[in-house]
């Protein structure tokens, strides 16, 4: 007699630390394998786009801090580079340098995470442990330039909103100093470790069409192979002026992106400290009164200086009519803001792609014919992090 | 084709009669369509040799209430060979059905999606069109421009069911939106003078 074949359906998430944030996972499982996955997001949807289309261009900028809130000030780059180029702002110099500077901060930031919390889904706790430490430190920096350590709010159309604090160059120096023997140390936990290698190679693998076809972005699509990165090929602020690799997986699998992980970070610290070396001296945001405020010392003295900070925090900025999308190579792929301005002060729409969307939309391929314990590592290695999905 | 003009000339020379209109702007392409065409212009922007826009990075709706066709539909394509973007928009009346893309893009499926839960559009051939983003059991389009800001409906746990309930959204105070903007845009002689110094 024939066996009759049963699935079972499990939930997964929406309370799962492995799901890295309120993923439901609805998976079909034949004995161990899984047969279907139906991933239901949406449970921390904030309707961020509604809320931007209500709010003045400089009110809507805490929103990006608060889609993938790993490295907030990635996203914000997005943003103002749009209006930026709606407005044809001329940004000086040293704040384009800062801007990359916080942004690579960023990416270590995501990376770190990313890297650690895939290795607790395999079962190693030991990274977690050391790269926080880590993390907590660069949160600091954010900290020190924005008051804040996870929702900086930092950037602005036209530069940044403060100038580094003293003595804040050289700590980050020296971290990135220091950091380099962090990233070895991290690695002689994992590259070679035979439970993470078990674990991880030939899992979750992605040929290059398919990270094509799929809309993959960053490291997803490096890990496969293709050689893509929006810092080199449509280079925005001063990443034209840095030296780096961009870093490429060869089989498109977990321990690929896993890898690329790690020679980004090592990648990141060297775009810090050419910065850090050739940071340009001046103004940190454009000196135009229409789009940044003035210095409070105006304020007391200046008419026309009390009229334009007035005007701007109450009117706000208008930004004439048009149509644009600007991307950036956020940690986790391409951040991209499709912005649609209609003369007035608040934006008309404001569609935000995140990464993390198409990603996730490719669980069902990536992890159909696996078995149930790759779901966390699979879900690992496409660093999900659903402030971003949802948004 | 290196050439950003070069690329737009060749596309008008391809599709002729698909194309609306075309301009260059922002080092982007944007192409104006008519919404039957939009499988025939997208397969072939991904499959012609020349253009190779093989990868698809959003798909999204705008809404503009007062107009007869209200909804544009917007499609952002990305061709890593020749490092160009393309933005494709037509526009739609509320009623009309939109062609999927999913046999295209596979990655269409949920981007659709959205745009079926936000906007309320309905697709041809989408083999899964649910809402996305939004609760089970929601009801309206919530980036439609008629939706309120503040929603309809609110959730609290009630003590007397036991259960999280929903109801409508009690306010204690209305959602206050003060129109900043003036009128005042600044004497055009001023703006004259700063048009002809630069």
């Amino acid at each position: 007699m024939p066996k009759e074949k049963k699935t079972l359906n499990l939930n997964f998430g929406p309370q799962h630390p492995a799901a890295h944030g309120v993923l439901r996972l609805i998976l079909q499982l034949d004995g161990e394998v899984v047969e279907k996955a139906d991933p239901h997001i949406g449970l921390l949807h904030r309707g961020t786009e509604k809320l931007i289309e209500n709010k003045t261009y400089v009110q809507a900028i805490p929103y990006f801090d608060r889609l993938d809130y790993v490295a907030p000030m990635n996203q914000e780059h997005a943003f103002a580079l749009a209006i930026e180029k709606i407005l044809k702002i001329e940004v000086p110099s040293r704040a384009k340098y800062i801007r990359v500077i916080f942004c690579e901060i960023g990416r270590i930031l995501s990376h770190i995470l990313n890297i650690t919390t895939q290795a607790m889904d395999v079962g190693a706790l030991t990274p977690t442990l050391w790269g926080f430490e880590e993390r907590e430190k660069l949160m600091g920096f954010y900290e020190r330039v924005s008051g804040s350590r996870l929702h900086a709010n930092y950037f602005r159309a036209g530069g940044v909103h403060k100038d580094l604090p003293k003595g804040l160059e050289s700590d980050i120096d020296e971290f990135c100093n220091k950091f380099p023997k962090i990233i070895d140390d991290l690695e002689t936990l994992l590259t070679d470790n035979r439970i993470f290698k078990q674990r991880n190679v030939d899992i979750g693998i992605v040929s290059k069409q398919d990270a094509l076809d799929y809309s993959f972005s960053g490291v997803m699509l490096r890990g496969s192979g293709v050689a893509w990165d929006l810092r080199r090929s449509q280079p925005y602020d001063c990443y034209d002026d840095l030296d780096f690799k961009i870093p490429i997986g060869k089989n498109g699998d977990c321990y690929d992106r896993y890898l690329c992980r790690i020679e980004e970070m090592k990648e990141s610290v060297k775009i810090i400290k050419q910065c850090l070396q050739n940071l340009p001296k001046g103004p940190i945001k454009t000196d135009d009164g229409k789009i940044s405020p003035p210095p409070k010392k105006d304020i007391k003295q200046s008419m026309e200086a009390l009229i334009h900070h007035f005007k701007l925090f109450t009117e706000g900025y208008r930004v004439e009519k048009d149509e644009i999308y600007t991307a950036v190579e956020a940690p986790k792929g391409e951040f991209g803001v499709y912005l649609i301005s209609d003369g007035s002060s608040k934006p008309y729409k404001c569609k935000i792609r995140a990464p993390g969307f198409t990603h996730l939309q490719a669980m069902d391929y990536l992890i159909k014919g696996h078995m149930l314990a790759d779901v966390p590592a699979v879900l690992g290695s496409m660093d999900i992090v659903f402030g971003e999905v949802d948004r | 084709m290196k050439n950003l003009k070069d690329l737009e000339k060749f596309i008008n020379s391809e599709l002729t009669s698909k194309i609306n209109n075309s301009f260059i702007k922002h080092d982007n392409i944007y192409l104006s369509i008519d919404h039957e065409e939009l499988i025939d212009v997208i397969s072939f922007l991904k499959t012609n040799n020349q253009t190779k826009f093989r990868q698809l990075i959003e798909i999204t709706a705008v809404d503009y209430p007062e107009k007869e066709n209200r909804f544009k539909m917007v499609y952002l394509l990305l061709s890593h060979e020749h490092n160009k973007r393309i933005i494709i928009d037509y526009t739609i009346k509320e009623t009309d059905i939109i062609h999927s893309l999913t046999s295209i893009f596979p990655s269409a499926n949920w981007m659709e999606r959205e745009v079926f839960d936000m906007y309320g559009l309905n697709f041809k051939n989408h083999p899964d069109l649910r809402r996305i983003l939004t609760d089970y059991g929601f009801e309206g389009h919530p980036l439609r421009k008629d939706f309120p800001l503040t929603g309809h409906n609110e959730v609290r746990y009630s003590e007397e069911f036991k259960k999280v309930i929903y109801e409508p959204v009690k306010l204690e105070q209305n959602y206050r939106n003060f129109d900043y903007e003036s009128p005042w845009e600044g004497t055009k002689y001023i703006k004259e003078i700063k048009k002809n110094d630069a």
